[in-house]
């Protein structure tokens, strides 16, 4: 093979399974979800079919190329310029009529078109057939159909995307230009050559579905209970696992303590207790949590629920001046912050962009909720084991979820009264159809996904922090440990919000990530600078409680775990995303505001009745 | 007999046709992006909690519009089927 192969381009509507494909053809894995405008960047990718290596180009999805919007510029650009060899033009088969308005607008450009009718097996769900010869046949390009999610169709795709790419340098032919109007008929007219349907009932239960969970009655409390139930099962299903892991950890630091037992003290002390116990407590309480909301909340995305969830909160953002689309990269937030704040690109008006982004960190990610259910477990709901237990830990979960989503809109108000000022412009939500989600492929995928991820994580930031506290809290100066002096320092300010000087190291300490707030926390609690116990949380109640905490200290930490300073990656993305370190610092002093103004308040009001 | 409202005043269930495009420069031409032109047929199918926000079917797509952005957009109402009113 000699130099690079031939380059295609992906492009299609906003949530057509663009990205299901990418992945699929490339064997990478872009994040997919059912919901319009997933996919904010381009990206690359390659793959080789009887010997030869294509390049492809996932496009973001776009209704039109009137180059209006940054991504219908980026694809306009790519196609125009005549950079792809080709260009696969994707189409949901559930909506082919409306997808075909952009392959008549495509043609105008180009003559290099592959159309791929994408989500037959939805299609087929919704009793439509579609006969992508007659297709063919009146576009005047080649119709290949498929199922990327189910990896149906792929090879004979393949094949005609060689044959695409292979058609060489002749003259391009352009379709004459038309007008909206004339192209909206054609596709229409299209589309009732093409597509036959047999079962207007499955379309009807579709449209049931969504006045079920989308109307005035049933919406929002449904919503609420699906929340609170997939909080529940992370609550309820955590507990084993961590203990598994914990036990594990255990025996391994056994072996690695038997290894160590030549090297000097101070070395296998900084090791074991410093680097190896801060990285174990942060899988074992960090990973379950994570593996267990992540797959949950990846089936609701799969199925379409999260464009339903901004429809019912819509008129919430709306009175804040925001836009409804803020619920969709609000519940990115709930993954985590910093791929929120990236997807704040589908929000198409700028001040209300950046209103979503210094907003973005009032959400817990995934990086908190161990912290906070820890915290709750501990002291709200105590002794109470079993299903009771884990009912009211998730109730109080989904009440302090409750607490950021209002803080959210409080905030989102504020800017808007304040440094962002302006009336809501006008947008539009796609409520796509439901589909089935695959749930074998999406459990599997989020779990090992998420796991790698948490490793990772583990492994570059854990474990140095776990290395820098050690250090912290084991070199002395004037009789004291550094990690003494600074908490000494930090005491009396920490004091005033119902914290320590302890707890507001830890949270300076856990700038990198908020999983390592509560090791950092224990270490610099207990004088010997070493973790206990990694997982159990009776033996973390008694450490704390001999520290001096009430149950009002927890709810000042809890409150100050969910309204601090964004991660250092939430701040770097920030940054990117503004290209202005004003609004940089603003993203991270208005939750560090609200967080201190907050737990002022309870502190000095707790103090009042002599708490 | 034509009957010609704005989108805003369908009700859920209720179908209509495009006759005119009249909103800010962006949402119309959004709005033709997504194929509402003139001629375009029209449901209203579901009403959000606060009514505000409703969610049309367009081109077999489901399109939730707010009630400031579905006002530019007349239609002519589509005599309900049940209703028998003879041609």
């Amino acid at each position: 093979m000699s130099g690079p192969g031939p380059c295609l381009a992906l492009v299609g509507n906003p949530n057509v399974g663009k990205s299901t494909l990418f992945n699929a053809l490339t064997k990478l894995r872009q994040h997919t979800g059912n919901w319009a405008g997933k996919t904010v960047d381009t990206a690359q990718g390659r793959f080789v079919h009887q010997g030869v290596e294509y390049r492809i180009t996932d496009l973001p999805g776009i209704y039109s190329l009137t180059a209006k919007t940054p991504e219908e510029r980026v694809a306009w650009d790519y196609i125009a310029s005549g950079q792809a060899d080709g260009v696969v033009v994707v189409c949901d088969a559930t909506c082919l009529e409306r997808n075909l308005i952009l392959v008549l607008q495509v043609l105008e450009l180009t003559d290099r078109v592959l159309v791929c009718v994408n989500l037959l097996d939805e299609a087929q769900r919704l009793g439509l057939q579609i006969d992508l010869e007659g297709l063919s046949s009146r576009l005047g390009v080649p119709v290949v159909g498929i199922s990327a999610g189910r990896q149906r169709g792929l090879d004979q795709l393949k094949q005609a995307m060689a044959r695409l790419a292979q058609r060489g340098e002749g003259p391009e032919k352009r379709a004459a230009p038309r007008s909206p109007q004339e192209r909206a008929l054609l596709a229409q007219q299209y589309a009732e050559q093409t597509v036959a349907s047999s079962r207007p009932d499955a379309l009807e239960r579709q449209r049931r579905l969504d006045r079920l969970l989308a109307s005035r009655l049933t919406g929002i409390p449904l919503m609420l209970l699906l929340l609170g139930m997939v909080l529940w099962l992370t609550v309820a299903g955590a507990n084993l696992p961590s203990q598994w892991l914990s036990q594990g950890f255990d025996w391994l630091g056994q072996v690695l303590e038997g290894w160590l037992s030549g090297a000097p003290g101070w070395l296998s002390s900084l090791l074991l207790d410093g680097v190896y116990r801060v990285t174990a407590w942060v899988v074992s309480v960090m990973l379950p949590p994570m593996a267990i909301f992540f797959p949950l909340f990846t089936l609701l995305e799969d199925l379409g629920y999260l464009p339903r969830v901004a429809f019912l909160m819509d008129h919430a953002f709306q009175r804040a001046r925001a836009c409804g689309k803020q619920a969709l990269t609000m519940t990115m937030c709930l993954g985590c912050n910093a791929c929120g704040v990236t997807g704040c690109r589908i929000i198409d008006s700028p001040r209300e962009r950046l209103i979503a982004i210094l907003t973005s960190s009032l959400v817990p990610c995934n990086g908190k909720f161990p912290t906070l259910m820890a915290l709750i477990a501990i002291f709200f709901v105590g002794a109470q084991g079993g299903w009771l237990g884990s009912l009211k830990g998730a109730a109080l979960l989904l009440g302090t979820l409750l607490l950021g989503a209002a803080a959210t809109l409080g905030c989102s108000r504020l800017l808007s009264a304040t440094v962002l000022r302006g009336t809501p412009s006008s947008f539009t939500l796609e409520l796509p159809p439901f589909r089935r989600p695959r749930v074998g492929q999406v459990v599997v995928r989020s779990l090992l996904d998420r796991t790698v991820f948490v490793l990772g994580r583990a492994l570059a930031v854990a474990a140095p922090a776990g290395l820098v506290i050690w250090l912290l809290a084991n070199v002395e100066a004037g009789g004291q440990s550094l990690l003494g002096w600074c908490t000494g320092f930090l005491d009396p300010f920490a004091q005033l919000f119902g914290l320590d000087g302890v707890i507001l190291m830890a949270f300076l300490l856990g700038w990198p990530a908020n999983e390592i707030v509560i090791p950092v926390m224990l270490m610099a609690y207990l004088s010997a600078g070493t973790l206990v116990e990694y997982g159990d949380l009776s033996a973390l109640a008694q450490l704390l409680i001999g520290q001096g905490w009430s149950w009002l200290t927890a709810v000042c930490v809890l409150l100050f775990s969910l309204f601090h300073w964004p991660c250092s990656t939430t701040c770097l993305t920030i940054w990117k995303e503004t290209g202005s370190l004003r609004w940089t610092a603003l993203a991270a002093a208005l939750p560090t505001a609200l967080g201190l103004v907050l737990c002022f308040l309870v502190a000095s009001a707790g103090r009042l009745v002599g708490l | 007999m034509r009957e010609i409202i704005d989108m805003a005043a369908l009700d859920v269930g209720q179908s209509g046709y495009v006759t005119q495009l009249s909103a800010r420069p962006a949402m119309e031409r959004r709005l033709m992006d997504l194929g509402l032109v003139r001629g375009t047929r029209v449901t209203c199918m579901v009403k959000s909690p606060a009514g505000d926000l409703r969610a049309y079917l367009i081109r077999g797509a489901l399109i939730a519009l707010r009630r400031a952005d579905a006002a530019g957009v007349q239609l002519e109402r589509e005599c309900p089927p049940a209703g028998g009113a003879a041609p």
